[in-house]
């Protein structure tokens, strides 16, 4: 049997046959509803990095801005100035049906002001503006930076998943970063696996089929045989019967039916 | 599974390879960090068209595998462009990779090595 590794462990019978197949149905609408799913997923990361583009861009404005209220390049000044980071990171997290995603969390760290003298001639409330701009761009980008960590460790998992080549166990959550990899589980493992397990038991019940088959068609030849040896056994006798009756007859010579001689049994 | 909470525990700050602009703007946004002065290590780098490629990837080097406080690494598009195969062939988790345009250089979606994983993982 070919496909007796990737299948089910179900006994061939009527009934799991009906349960598999109302399995893979399930299972073909499921890899529908998710393939949608996921295509939307995946239009996400587009959007956020495209969301990231016009971000980014409006930040650079709002620089330029700066450049020319100040009168100059601040770019010198900001480097030197920079000494201890305001915005920080924190990672956290999330256990999503047995993979450990880290989400990256944003915050910033109060009574520390690398920049308070930039802009202090002129040019402060465009500074200003500037910094808000573009803390909320990298706000995005730390958002974004998040989305992208889980997508490259769910790839790494499933790569090492695909190695092992065991893909046997899927995870079974709904969880939505999880359901691109859930399209490929149920694309790949358990549709085919369903479908083999079909086969299977078709191929089982059709080889039970023919080997019922068989055992009749031998029951009725060895019917046919004994009922066939039977008539003949009967029609031997018969024929004895017959011939012996001719030679009584011979014998008795139309004699007294109803005499003392007593007829032979006749058995059937 | 896959990344244990050492990888990225520490890793709270967000470092920057970019030209001028983009640098200053992260930097008033409040990104820039100098470590304690012994070996004060900025987690910043400025490129322009005098940088050479070889002192980008050093840059880039540190700021992947030296140094385990950052959490998440930006980098022009057309700077990582410059180290194209640095960047396509960086597939760590820790620190996020993420390329960001550049007032001269809108985003290209295309050339992006993460979405183009993240097409290939669907199989487009």
């Amino acid at each position: 049997m070919s496909g007796a590794t990737n299948r089910e462990a179900v006994f061939p019978t009527r009934q799991s046959l009906g349960l598999m197949k109302s399995k893979l149905k399930g299972a073909q609408i499921g890899h529908d509803l998710l393939k949608r799913k996921s295509e939307a997923l995946t239009k996400r990361i587009d959007e956020a990095k495209r969301k990231m583009g016009r971000v980014m861009q409006i930040a650079a404005f709002s620089l330029a801005e700066v450049t020319y209220a100040v009168g100059g390049d601040i770019g010198y000044q900001v480097q030197e100035s920079a000494k201890s980071a305001r915005f920080r990171l924190r990672t956290k997290q999330e256990n999503v049906s047995g993979v450990f995603l880290p989400a990256f969390e944003s915050y910033t760290t109060e009574g520390n002001n690398d920049f308070g003298l930039t802009g202090l001639g002129k040019g402060g409330q465009q500074v200003q503006r500037c910094r808000e701009t573009y803390a909320r761009a990298v706000e995005t980008l730390v958002e974004l930076a998040s989305l992208q960590t889980a997508f490259v460790i769910l790839d790494e998992v499933i790569k090492v998943v695909n190695r092992r080549g065991k893909r046997s166990k899927p995870f079974l959550s709904l969880g939505s970063i999880l359901t691109f990899h859930l399209v490929n589980a149920i694309e790949h493992v358990i549709i085919p696996r369903t479908e083999n397990t079909i086969k299977y038991i078709n191929s089982e019940l059709d080889e039970l089929d023919r080997e019922e088959f068989f055992r009749l068609k031998k029951v009725q030849n060895k019917k046919q045989r004994d009922t066939a040896a039977q008539d003949a056994e009967m029609r031997a006798k018969r024929e004895e019967a017959e011939k012996r009756g001719e030679k009584e007859d011979e014998k008795a010579g139309g004699g007294d039916i109803l005499g003392d001689e007593e007829d032979n049994d006749v058995i059937f | 599974m896959a990344a244990p909470a050492s990888a990225y525990k520490d890793r709270q700050f967000l470092a920057v390879i970019g030209d001028e602009d983009s640098v200053t703007g992260l930097l008033l946004a409040g990104i820039g960090h100098v470590t304690q002065p012994p070996d004060s290590q900025k987690n910043f780098l400025v490129v322009d068209s005098k940088t050479d490629n070889a002192a980008i990837e050093e840059a880039f080097e540190k700021f992947t595998t030296e140094r385990k406080d950052i959490g998440i690494l930006l980098i022009n598009q057309h700077i990582a462009e410059r180290i194209r195969h640095r960047v396509d062939t960086y597939t760590a988790a820790f620190p996020a990779l993420l390329e960001i345009p550049s007032k001269d250089h809108p985003y290209d979606p295309e050339k992006d090595s993460v979405l183009r994983r993240v097409r290939r993982l669907f199989g487009e």
